[in-house]
């Protein structure tokens, strides 16, 4: 079932008649990383769950693969900002998003220790996934939702409270997941890394998405009064360490 | 010596002679006992769960009926599975009343309320964290149910215990059921109060100090399990 273009139209989104998404307008095409930035309470992970079907929208249509196109039943993946870890191997955890795909066992297995050696976590297969570090998790979460072979990943602020290294490695397997063929879809509070990762930016303020632009004219020349105001409220923090 | 040191002298005697009726009682009461909490394993852990994940009308009401069944009084589950096995009732015809096996039902019955409720509010709690990637993963209803009670699996040896517990200190069902016959249905229990009641002391503190010794035992391995599960797995 096709998933691009995805087109969201006035999705709105509001429990207890409170508005976190007050019709969000979005169209995203086959490939490349979009970063979602915008302030705390701006709608962003709500808008990530409600493309994933988490979160039943209360109004608006998100059609998939064209006009009329329906939510399809595989091809989308997210990872969290605190990813599920089991009490179980690390290699256990990377395959369990193939068990509902139907892959057997021991191909469950082969494909894993596949997908670890490419997250630079092989050496740790046997170890309990709850001994990793923060960022060791990231990278087996986003290992786990790699080994689907995804059309669409949603990233909920996958490198929060990690250190820069971790977050180095984190960063690196976002673009080699990208360069794989998957269409990213991101959350971020970090302007540094919305530079180095995104194609395009969706700046998100009040439930609405209020511009879409490449990373270059977003940072470059913001359209919208928020975003320029988001921007000058981080950028003097960022520059000052970039010239340090 | 007073009475109570040379009844506790008598008793610990009939312990270091592995005495034959008091092997036999202790025998039993691990069978039926044991058999009630795999019973009560298989049935109560995997309704607990499922009451857990999901989703349907009445959710609240059963949990709160499971949770009010963990303190159903024992007589009570007695007379019932008495009334259902009695010669006129539905399963009369099996002949299972006064026999080991009707203890197992009784016993089963009393451990699954229990087991569920722990497991329900264990398994809740991980299903809180965990819903959205499982979902997410597509996973089915079935798969999150097995995939959460092997992760809580550490956890819920609390909820086997608690089982183990009450079927081995349960008196009240068990005499009702079995009929505490000599060499056929009595259990350490059933065996204490009646030699209690005939006055011979010395079998019932044997009887108590074993059943105490073993449900002990049981707690401090469960123990150490834990503690190199949680080491191990995390």
């Amino acid at each position: 079932m096709p998933i691009f273009p995805l087109s969201i139209h006035d999705l709105r989104f509001a429990p207890d008649g409170r508005e976190v998404l007050a019709g969000v307008d979005l169209e995203l095409g086959e490939e490349g990383i979009t970063l979602v930035l915008g302030p705390n309470g701006a709608g962003k992970s709500v808008l990530l769950r409600t493309i994933c079907g988490l979160i039943e929208p209360s109004a608006g249509r998100m059609a998939w693969g064209g006009a009329g196109g329906s939510r399809p039943q595989q091809g989308v993946m997210m990872v969290f900002q605190r990813p599920m870890m089991l009490r179980m191997s690390v290699l256990d955890n990377v395959v369990l998003g193939l068990k509902p795909l139907g892959v057997a066992g021991a191909e469950r297995r082969r494909r894993g220790v596949e997908m670890l050696e490419r997250v630079g976590l092989a050496d740790r297969a046997g170890d309990s996934a709850r001994q990793l570090s923060g960022g060791e998790q990231q990278r087996l979460a986003l290992a786990r939702a790699w080994l689907t072979k995804p059309r669409l990943l949603l990233l909920d602020e996958p490198t929060a409270s990690l250190d820069p290294s971790a977050s180095a490695a984190v960063e690196r397997i976002i673009r080699e997941i990208r360069t794989d063929g998957t269409r990213i879809l991101m959350v971020t509070h970090n302007l540094g890394q919305a530079t180095r990762l995104g194609d395009d930016i969706v700046f998100m303020a009040g439930g609405r998405v209020c511009e879409h632009t490449p990373v270059r004219a977003f940072f470059a020349r913001p359209r919208s009064e928020e975003a320029r105001l988001f921007i000058q409220g981080e950028l003097p923090w960022r520059m000052r360490f970039q010239g340090a | 010596m007073s009475a109570f040191a040379a009844t506790f002298s008598d008793a610990l005697s009939l312990l270091a002679h592995f005495d034959h009726s008091v092997l036999e009682i202790v025998a039993l009461s691990l069978q039926v006992s044991g058999a009630a909490v795999v019973l009560g394993t298989l049935i109560g852990l995997p309704l607990g769960a499922c009451i857990a994940v999901g989703r349907f009308p009445g959710k609240t009401t059963l949990s709160v009926l499971i949770n009010g069944m963990m303190g159903l009084p024992s007589v009570v589950v007695g007379v019932v599975v008495y009334l259902i096995l009695s010669r006129s009732g539905p399963f009369g015809a099996l002949g299972m009343l006064y026999s080991p096996a009707a203890m197992v039902v009784a016993q089963t019955l009393l451990v699954v309320p229990l087991m569920a409720a722990i497991t329900r509010q264990v398994v809740e709690d991980v299903w809180a964290r965990y819903a959205e990637e499982l979902q997410v993963m597509r996973f089915s209803w079935w798969d999150s149910v097995t995939t959460l009670l092997h992760d809580c699996r550490h956890s819920l040896v609390v909820a086997v215990l608690a089982g183990l517990g009450r079927a081995m200190s349960e008196v009240g069902a068990v005499m009702i059921v079995g009929g505490n016959i000599d060499g056929a249905t009595r259990v350490m229990t059933t065996a204490i109060a009646l030699e209690t009641s005939k006055g011979d002391l010395a079998l019932a503190i044997a009887l108590g100090v074993v059943l105490i010794v073993i449900i002990l035992a049981l707690n401090a391995l469960a123990y150490v399990l834990r503690q190199w599960a949680m080491r191990r797995f995390g």
